[in-house]
C-alpha cells in the first residue's frame, strides 16, 4: 500500500508517494537521494541513521515515513547546510573523533540532539542530583552518546569533541 | 639498511582529507552509489544446517508486482570457477551451513525484495549436522599449513623434559570466544553489467582491497580482468572482513547479469552477516611454561584448537607468537582444527596475534605470580637477543623499552601485591605484551604524474579509515620534495595502477613504499621542474627488501580494572599502551588506530561472544542489541604512546604498520587486572560478572 506524504529534509520540501512499510531512513537514503544517514542494523540498535525529527534525535530506521507525514528532518549534511561545518562537526574533525566515518553522520546527529537535551536540564541515568543543570563531564557525555555504536572505537576522541563543541555552543 | 626519508610532511598531525565529507555524511559508500533507477536483491538463506536443498517454490515470489527476478541452484547460470566454495554461489543443492546462500530475489523497491525473498519456500533433504568444538574430539587434524604460510607446528629443544625437572611450571588451558568483525558499514554491493551482460562489470563493492576483489570476481565469471572494474573510495570499516570477498559480492554479481544495463544493489542485514561475512574462530589454547626460580623460561609452548568449516579451510594462526616473543632453549605449537558444519571463518582484524596473546600473556601473570616476581619483569628477564623463531636478528625491538615506559606513565609502581577496595569496588592493575609482524605485500604500483601545477599519486589502494588518504600524500610529498598541499592522491579504483589489500597492517609500507618508487622515477626523469603530464610509474617490488631480520611491532599495554564487590560487575577506567611500530607517519590519524584496537581489545575482553547453538548450527544472539560490543560508557580513559623509532630496515619511510597492534594483548591485561582486584582468574573469554562472582570474598 502506498501513501502520499509531504517531508522537509535539510530545508528542501518533498512531496512524494510511499510504501507504507518504508522507514524514514530509507526514504531518505533509497527514495530522496539523501544518505548521510547510514544503515548499520535497521533495528535500532547502533545509532548509525540517527537524524534531529521536528529537532529531536531519532532513529529513523524505527520511524515508518508514513507516520511523519509534514515532518521536518535534518540529516548531518543539512547540518552544513550553508557550507559551513557546524561546531559539532568541526570537532569531530579537530579530535578526530571517527576513523571510517559510517557512524559519523549518526553520532554528529546525536551529539546535537543531546546538547539541546542538556541544555534543557534534562538529566541522564548518571546524573547525581535530577534537579541541578548537567555538566558536560566526560560520564555524562559518554553515557549520553551511548546510542551510537562505533565499531572503529573512537569513543576515547568522541567524547572531547562533543565537550568541546558543547563548550563552545553558547 | 635503507637510506631513510627525511621527514617533512610525514610526522605531521594532519586532519583527515577525506573528514569534511565523513561529517557531513557525503563520502558515498558502495550501496551509495547514485546510479538510475537501481534494483534491489535480499538473499534466501538455508534454514538448515547440513543437507540438500530438493525443491524451491518461487510462485509467490516470481508473481508478485514489482518482482524483476528470482535465481536459484537450479535456476542460476553456472560460473566459470567453482574452485573456492565460498564463491560457488547457486552452483550446488549442497548446504553446508545454516544461513547459506540459497537463493535471490531482485525487484523494484528494497522493501518488495524482503517479502519476495521471504515468500520462497525451500524443501531440503535435512542431514544430521555437526557443530561442536571441543579439544577432545578424534577428528582434529593438522592442516599443510596455517595463515600467512606459517608452518602448522613448530618444535625445538625437549618441552616434555624441561617440564618434567622445572622449579616451576605451568600448564592451563585458555579459551577465546567466536568474534564477529560486525564493521559498521554492512557487506555491500552496486553492482551493473552493461547491456549485453557479458562485456563489462562495474562493482562498486565495499572492500579492503579493489584489485584482489577484481581478481576473485574475474576468476569466478571467467572475465579477463579488464573486463572488470571495481570501485571503493570509502569503505565503512572492515577489521579484515572485506578483506576478501565473501559470498555476497559473487550473489550480486549473478543477479545483476540477470538484468544487464540495470545497477543492482545488495546489502547484507546485520543478521545475515553473521552467517556469510566470516568471523574469527573460537580458539582453546592449551599454554606450557616451565622457569627456573629467577623466571627465566626453560620452556614455552601451546597446542591450539581451532575450527574451520567443512566445505572451505581457514586456519587461525594463533600459535604464531608464542614462536616469537620470549627466550626460551625448549620451544613447541602446535595447531589442530575441527573441520564443521559451521559458517566459513575468515581473517579478523590481527588474525593469529589476537586470540594468540591471550592464553599466553596470561599464563606468563599466573607463573610471576607463582614465583613472586613483578610480570613487568618477567617479561623483561625473557627478551631475547634475536627472533628465537627464525634466529635473524630483530630489525628494531623495544618492547623491553614500551613496559618500562608504560609503567612509568601508568603508575604501574603503585601496585600492590594484593587486593585492594575503594568503597564498593576492588581495584587492580594489569599487564600485557602487543606485537604484530611487519608484512610488506609483493605487488603494488603507484603512478606520480604532473597535472596542473600540482602532483597527483595514484594507487588502487584502500582507505577504511586508516587515513591511506591523508597519510599517502605525506609520503608522496616527502618523496617528492614539496609541500603536502601540492600533492592530490586518487585511490579506490582498479583504474588507478594495482595495489594489495589494505590488510596485515601492511598497506602503508607496501603503497607508500610504491608511491616513493614512482617519485623518484618521476625525479629521475623529469628533475625538479616537470612538465604538464610527465608521469612515472614505481614498483613496490623496486623497493629495497630487507631479509636479514625479523621485523616486528611491539607495544605493552596497562590495564586499571575495577569489580564491584557486590555485583561482579567489571569496569576499565584505565588503559595506556606505550608501542614501538617505527616512524609514526600522521600522530592524529595514528593515535585513533591504536585507541581503536585497544578498545575493540577491551571490547573482546569484556563483552564479545558470538554465542553459538550447536543444535540450531547458528549465532543465537545474531545482531547488535545482543552481540556486545564497547560502547561509549563502557570505555574509560584510553591513551596510546609511542616511542621514537625508526626502523632501518623495513621501508624507506621508517614505518612499520599500526593497524593491528593495538588490540593484542590487550585482552589479557585485563584479565590479569581483574585478577590482580579480585584473585579470580578467568581463562575464557569473555570476562563477564558470572564467572566473577563466585570468587569473590
Amino acid at each position: 500500500m502506498d501513501a502520499e506524504i509531504s517531508l522537509t529534509v535539510d530545508g528542501a520540501r518533498h512531496r512524494l508517494t510511499v510504501d507504507t512499510r518504508t522507514t524514514v531512513l530509507d526514504t531518505l537514503r533509497e527514495r530522496l537521494g539523501n544518505t548521510s544517514p547510514k544503515k548499520g542494523c535497521d533495528h535500532g540498535q547502533c545509532g548509525a541513521c540517527t537524524v534531529l525529527l521536528d529537532g529531536e534525535r531519532t532513529l529513523a530506521c524505527l520511524a515508518l515515513a508514513v507516520a511523519h507525514d509534514g515532518a521536518e528532518l535534518i540529516t548531518a549534511d543539512g547540518l552544513a547546510a550553508e557550507g559551513e561545518l557546524h561546531p559539532v562537526q568541526q570537532a569531530f574533525l579537530e579530535q578526530d573523533a571517527y576513523q571510517c566515518g559510517y557512524c559519523t553522520p549518526g553520532q554528529i546527529c546525536s551529539a546535537v540532539g543531546m546538547l539541546q537535551e542538556i541544555d534543557r536540564g534534562w538529566p541522564s541515568h548518571v546524573t547525581e542530583d535530577l534537579t541541578a543543570e548537567p555538566e558536560l563531564s566526560h560520564d555524562e557525555v559518554a553515557e549520553r552518546m551511548s546510542g551510537n555504536l562505533c565499531r572503529c572505537a573512537a569513543y576515547a576522541n568522541i567524547v572531547p569533541a562533543v565537550q568541546q563543541a558543547g563548550g563552545r555552543r553558547s | 639498511m635503507t637510506d631513510l626519508l627525511e621527514p617533512r610532511a610525514m610526522g605531521q598531525s594532519l586532519v583527515r582529507r577525506d573528514g569534511e565529507a565523513k561529517v557531513r555524511g557525503t563520502a558515498t559508500y558502495a550501496y551509495e552509489t547514485p546510479v538510475p533507477a537501481p534494483a534491489y536483491a535480499h538473499p534466501v538463506q538455508a534454514t538448515v544446517a547440513r543437507g540438500r536443498v530438493t525443491g524451491m517454490d518461487t510462485a509467490a515470489a516470481e508473481t508478485m508486482d514489482g518482482v524483476l527476478v528470482v535465481l536459484t541452484p537450479f535456476t542460476a547460470e553456472r560460473l566459470a570457477s567453482t574452485e573456492d566454495w565460498e564463491y560457488a554461489v547457486l552452483q550446488t543443492d549442497e548446504v553446508a551451513f545454516r544461513g547459506q546462500l540459497v537463493g535471490v530475489v531482485v525487484a523494484e523497491t528494497s522493501e518488495v525484495a524482503r517479502q519476495a525473498a521471504d515468500t520462497v519456500r525451500v524443501t531440503y533433504d535435512e542431514q544430521s549436522h555437526d557443530a561442536v568444538l571441543s579439544a577432545d574430539r578424534d577428528d582434529l587434524y593438522a592442516p599443510e599449513q596455517v595463515n600467512a604460510g606459517h608452518p602448522t607446528d613448530t618444535a625445538e629443544g625437549d618441552v616434555a623434559a624441561a617440564m618434567a625437572t622445572a622449579e616451576v611450571r605451568l600448564e592451563q588451558t585458555y579459551e577465546t570466544a567466536m568474534y564477529h568483525n560486525n564493521p559498521l558499514e554492512p557487506h555491500a554491493t552496486t553492482a551493473l553489467w552493461d547491456a549485453a551482460g557479458d562485456g563489462f562489470l562495474t562493482l562498486w563493492d565495499s572492500t579492503q582491497g579493489v584489485h584482489p576483489a577484481r581478481a576473485a570476481v574475474s576468476e569466478v565469471f571467467g572475465l579477463d580482468e579488464e573486463q572488470v572494474r571495481v570501485v571503493c573510495p570509502y569503505v565503512g570499516g572492515g577489521f579484515g572482513s572485506k578483506g576478501t570477498p565473501h559470498a555476497n559480492l559473487v550473489l550480486v554479481t549473478l543477479a545483476a547479469r540477470a538484468l544487464p544495463g540495470r545497477a543492482v544493489k545488495l546489502a547484507l542485514t546485520r543478521q545475515q552477516m553473521f552467517s556469510l561475512a566470516g568471523y574469527r574462530t573460537p580458539t582453546i589454547q592449551q599454554v606450557h611454561l616451565a622457569a627456573d626460580r629467577t623466571g627465566r623460561l626453560r620452556a614455552i609452548a601451546i597446542d591450539v584448537v581451532e575450527q574451520t568449516s567443512r566445505v572451505k579451510e581457514f586456519a587461525e594462526q594463533t600459535g604464531v607468537p608464542t614462536r616469537m616473543m620470549y627466550a626460551a632453549p625448549n620451544r613447541r605449537t602446535t595447531h589442530r582444527l575441527a573441520a564443521l558444519d559451521v559458517p566459513i571463518p575468515s581473517w579478523m582484524r590481527a588474525p593469529g596475534e589476537c586470540p594468540g596473546m591471550f592464553g599466553p600473556e596470561v599464563a606468563l601473570d599466573e607463573l610471576a605470580e607463582t614465583l613472586g616476581m613483578d610480570p613487568v619483569q618477567l617479561r623483561i628477564v625473557n627478551e631475547p637477543e634475536v627472533d628465537p623463531d627464525s634466529g635473524k636478528p630483530w630489525s628494531s625491538r623495544h618492547l623491553v623499552e614500551c613496559l618500562r615506559e608504560g609503567a612509568e606513565r601508568f603508575g604501574w609502581d603503585s601496585r600492590g601485591p594484593g587486593r585492594r577496595r575503594e568503597g564498593h569496588w576492588f581495584v587492580g592493575y594489569g599487564v600485557a605484551s602487543s606485537v604484530y609482524p611487519t608484512m610488506r605485500q609483493a605487488t603494488s604500483t603507484a603512478t606520480v604524474r604532473f597535472e596542473d601545477g600540482r602532483y597527483v599519486a595514484e594507487i588502487g589502494a584502500a582507505d577504511l579509515g586508516t587515513g591511506a588518504w591523508t597519510v599517502l600524500p605525506q609520503i608522496a610529498a616527502d618523496a617528492l620534495g614539496v609541500d603536502v598541499g601540492d600533492v592530490d592522491v586518487r585511490i579506490g579504483d582498479t583504474r588507478y595502477p594495482t595495489a594489495s589489500v589494505a590488510g596485515g597492517s601492511s598497506g602503508t609500507n607496501t603503497w607508500g613504499s610504491a608511491v616513493v618508487q614512482a617519485a623518484r622515477e618521476f625525479r629521475g626523469k623529469f628533475g625538479n621542474d616537470p612538465r604538464d603530464g610527465d608521469e612515472a610509474t614505481g614498483n613496490v617490488d623496486q623497493a629495497a627488501m630487507d631479509e636479514d631480520h625479523a621485523a616486528y611491532a611491539f607495544g605493552a599495554q596497562f590495564v586499571e580494572a575495577r569489580v564491584h564487590a557486590d555485583t561482579g560487575e567489571i569496569r576499565v577506567p584505565r588503559l595506556s599502551g606505550v608501542f614501538a611500530a617505527g616512524r609514526i607517519i600522521n600522530p592524529r590519524t595514528a593515535r585513533s588506530q591504536f585507541i581503536g584496537g585497544m578498545t575493540m581489545g577491551l571490547s573482546m575482553a569484556l563483552h564479545e561472544n558470538s554465542v553459538w547453538d550447536p543444535r540450531m548450527g547458528q549465532v543465537a544472539n545474531h545482531d547488535l542489541a545482543e552481540y556486545h560490543i564497547a560502547v561509549n560508557a563502557d570505555v574509560g580513559d584510553v591513551q596510546a604512546h609511542w616511542l621514537d623509532e625508526h626502523d632501518p630496515y623495513v621501508n624507506v619511510m621508517g614505518s612499520k604498520g599500526i593497524g593491528e597492534i593495538g588490540i593484542t594483548g590487550t585482552a589479557a591485561a585485563v584479565v590479569n587486572a581483574v585478577h590482580h582486584a579480585t584473585g579470580v582468574r578467568v581463562r575464557s573469554l569473555p570476562v563477564t560478572l558470572d564467572k566473577v562472582l563466585p570468587g569473590l570474598p
